[in-house]
């Protein structure tokens, strides 16, 4: 059971407050309620390139790493198609740094553009990096545009192109700052060793002047129901072929969502698991294999992807991929099997909620899908479900008119 | 309105109080160590064990790894599949790592479902088989694997570094070849076992919300397997060097980043210097706001991130700059972190940026010891280099006081571009 106390300022902005009197340390935590599906579609890539401009200098404090360093502190961000976040972690006496840093960059960025094409540049070869120097590295990209054709679940985080990174001008940001890091699309949440009425005392104190801001209300095009198997095929110069299939799923406080979290775990999670015994190890098809799920807000992607044993054809591998999917429909998974993804899950939960850094992002992100007393209620969820459950959304998810298949051939 | 100018009040981090939070430790009836730390609010805890059969202790490469990564792939009684399916049942993770002097099994569970693994765990120990299929699926899997890395300019480049810095002989400098999968063979496996782990030395550490009777439970699960405590012989491997200081390696002909690896050798945490070399290597590119990130990243943007360590190692270790940049800027970002070395030769820092180091360093020292497992990973990393909390506490206080003077002279003598290997793989 997490506990933690929760207020709301004037100008809207929530605020929670969890206590570890373990810790001598703090954690400042800033979710913005703003991701890569917010963006237009002609300047992908936006809100991640602004959460970097997020440490370019604010209104009346030209470096936010160098204080927080100064004051025995660490900090760091990241951003995703839902959402973005900053957070940070110092010695609890020196918690007003954080407050002062983060309400002054809450208040205003100093906008300049200095750091606008610096961070333009970091963010190319933070694409370079991780999305086309290596080996497969836009499987993802061409998955996205395959599965979606009108949510802005189409194109990655980091944006569809460099070109969209690299024509970013200083008026988005300013437009995009206004309209999206206004207290009243944020989240505070203030973690570790603290007191409640010392964080309410400062949250008034730092960000209780900060003009609420419009609420940002989000009106994305819903993704029409697919209804036909889509297909397509990738050459590139990479060793060996792939495969990779999704399917499409319920959103996050769905309950699709969470059959789907344990569904991913009976056929891919572990080497005990189902798609692991018997293509890896029995049929030897897949030299690597991996079965996942993005766990994003919107309805996402349910994923079975692998890299095939030299010799091995795709269709093969899609074929015994489609068995194994045909026989979790057909045959009632037992007991014994969904008992073990549920205490695979049980287990999961708490080690994630060791570290109060990982408490403290998690309370921001249930509070910004509806309620922070939902980490609490979680795993309840996933007890509740029942092998019919498994199996009527199996069938319910793996029909062939949902599903998006890749073929990534290596080019001989 | 609140004064938005002036940062807030602060206490300095480096007069907090700091304390290495000591472990207990036992004995158990065939002289296995354990050092055990209990502390935390969730119910879950970490046992592992550590055995000294890393790479130091192969005859063969991939000897080491291949025997701790089959760990789980089958005993007299369990085959792969029932194995793991035990583990994971219990939602229990049982990771195993080769390191180069060590190798672990590592059980992390829900305390209370502790006592039905430890046995198993203890079966992977004395009674695997590492069967010839599981092996066969292992070579072919890894094969693979290991031709996709090699694609990757930066796994390229961390093997090369370390082969020039320590000499291709040596456990730190050697890396595997697709040929050295095929030759591997089920019996040098199973005599490896043997030796270094059924008959080997073992350690063990244990942290988290412990149960009262956790060393029965380890007695009762190891304390009567046939270790042999004092059965490592002292094998020593001195580095070799390469003469050629400088290397241009072409991987991928249409890359759009390069990675550049600049290094040379520096000796173990025992020499006086090391942790003296830890305030520099913080300034020059130890963490976000250092030298290397300020000017190659932060003003410049050639790349998304450079760092500096030195590499833990427990005989010698190394200082190695590294980075991956943009294939047009890689010769520029080279000339940028030799211009930083000669700065911090040259100009003594300044006592403002010292300070925030000094804080810095501690305020995240701070940090690391934040819950049971992070302070079990301190004391195991110190107990297996041989170092006590005389060492954390040397090293708080160099980090306090070492000065502009003294680091400058550590610049001087730690970096010139003339002692580092330089190595761009594009």
């Amino acid at each position: 059971m997490i506990e933690y106390d929760r207020f709301v300022l004037d100008n809207g902005l929530r605020v929670l407050v969890h206590q570890d009197h373990s810790t001598p340390m703090a954690v400042v935590n800033i979710m913005y309620d703003v991701g890569a599906r917010d963006e237009n579609p002609e300047k992908t890539g936006f809100a991640h390139l602004f959460e970097h401009l997020m440490f370019g200098g604010s209104i009346h404090i030209p470096d936010y790493d160098e204080p927080l360093q100064r004051a025995g502190g660490e900090n760091n961000a990241y951003t995703t198609n839902d959402l973005t976040n900053y957070y940070c972690q110092l010695p609890a006496e020196n918690i007003e740094t954080a407050f002062w840093l983060e309400s002054d960059r809450m208040l205003s960025l100093a906008f300049g553009e200095k750091s606008l094409s610096v961070q333009k540049k970091v963010v190319c070869e933070e694409f370079k990096e991780h999305y086309l120097n290596k080996p497969y590295g836009d499987v993802w990209h061409k998955m996205r545009e395959l599965a979606y054709k009108v949510h802005p679940y189409r194109w990655m985080t980091i944006g569809k192109e460099l070109s969209h990174v690299e024509n970013a001008n200083i008026d988005d940001v300013k437009a995009f700052f206004w309209k999206h890091y206004r207290p009243v699309n944020a989240i505070l949440v203030v973690a570790g060793a603290v007191k409640p009425d010392n964080i309410k005392r400062l949250a008034e104190k730092w960000f209780g002047d900060i003009p609420m801001g419009e609420k940002y209300h989000r009106h994305l095009p819903a993704e029409p129901k697919q209804t036909e198997a889509r297909r397509s095929e990738v050459y590139a110069k990479v060793p060996v072929d792939a495969f990779i299939k999704t399917w499409h799923m319920d959103a996050r406080l769905e309950k699709g969502y969470y059959v789907a979290d344990l569904i991913t775990e009976i056929l891919g999670g572990g080497a005990s698991s189902r798609l692991y015994e018997s293509l890896v190890k029995e049929k030897q098809l897949f030299s690597a294999l991996d079965v996942h799920h993005w766990g994003s807000t919107d309805k996402g992607l349910l994923a079975i992807e692998g890299r095939l044993v030299n010799g091995i054809t795709l269709e093969a591998a899609e074929q015994a991929v489609e068995e194994e999917l045909a026989k979790i429909q057909a045959i009632t998974v037992n007991e014994n099997e969904l008992q073990k993804v549920k205490n695979k899950t049980e287990s999961m939960i708490a080690f994630e909620d060791m570290s109060v850094m990982n408490r403290a992002a998690s309370l921001a992100t249930y509070e910004l899908l509806g309620d922070a007393q939902l980490m609490n209620t979680e795993l309840g969820k996933y007890q509740e479900i029942t092998v019919a459950d498994i199996q009527q959304y199996c069938k319910e998810i793996f029909r062939s008119s949902n599903s998006n298949t890749l073929f990534y051939h290596a080019q001989k | 309105m609140p004064d938005r100018k002036n940062a807030p009040q602060i206490i300095d981090a480096v007069d907090m109080h700091l304390e290495l939070k000591p472990y207990e430790s036992y004995t158990l009836d065939n002289g296995v160590e354990v050092y055990a730390f209990n502390g935390g609010e969730e119910e879950v805890l970490m046992v592992e064990l550590v055995f000294f059969a890393g790479n130091w202790y192969e005859k063969k490469n991939i000897v080491a790894a291949t025997t701790n990564f089959m760990l789980k792939n089958g005993t007299k009684k369990k085959n792969a599949f029932a194995l793991n399916e035990h583990f994971e049942f219990y939602g229990a993770y049982l990771n195993r790592h080769c390191y180069n002097e060590t190798a672990t099994i590592t059980l992390h569970c829900l305390s209370k479902h502790l006592s039905e693994l430890l046995p198993v765990t203890a079966e992977i120990i004395t009674d695997s088989v590492f069967p010839e299929q599981e092996l066969l699926i292992y070579k072919q899997n890894q094969k693979q694997r290991l031709e996709i890395n090699l694609k990757k300019c930066d796994f390229i480049a961390n093997r090369l570094i370390d082969e020039y810095i320590y000499g291709f002989h040596h456990p730190y400098g050697r890396y595997t070849s697709t040929l050295d999968y095929e030759e591997l063979q089920r019996e040098e496996l199973d005599a490896f076992y043997k030796q270094y782990y059924t008959n080997g030395k073992c350690i063990i550490f244990t942290a988290g919300k412990l149960p009262a009777d956790i060393i029965p439970q380890l007695n009762k699960a190891f304390g009567h397997l046939p270790f042999q405590q004092n059965s490592l012989s002292d094998k020593q491997f001195n580095p070799a060097p390469a003469e050629l200081l400088k290397y241009n390696i072409l991987n991928d002909p249409e890359g759009v980043q390069g990675a550049i690896r600049i290094a040379q050798p520096f000796p173990n945490r025992h020499h006086p210097d090391f942790s003296r070399m830890q305030v520099l290597n913080n300034i020059f590119g130890g963490y976000f706001g250092s030298r290397l990130m300020s000017n190659i990243r932060e003003d410049k943007g050639y790349t998304y991130g450079i760092h500096s360590h030195l590499q833990n190692h427990i005989h010698t270790s190394a200082l190695v700059v590294s980075t991956e940049a943009g294939r047009d800027v890689c010769e520029a970002t080279i000339a940028e972190v030799y211009k930083e070395m000669a700065i911090l030769r040259t100009e003594p820092v300044e006592e403002e940026e010292l300070a925030l180091v000094r804080n810095y360093m501690i305020g995240s020292l701070i940090g690391d010891l934040d819950g049971p497992f992070h302070i079990i990973a301190r004391w195991k990393n110190y107990i297996l280099n041989g170092v006590t909390d005389e060492y954390f506490y040397n090293s708080i206080d160099t980090v306090k006081n070492i000065s502009a003077e003294e680091l400058r002279e550590l610049a001087r003598k730690y970096l010139n571009p003339e002692q580092f290997y330089e190595l761009l793989v594009v």
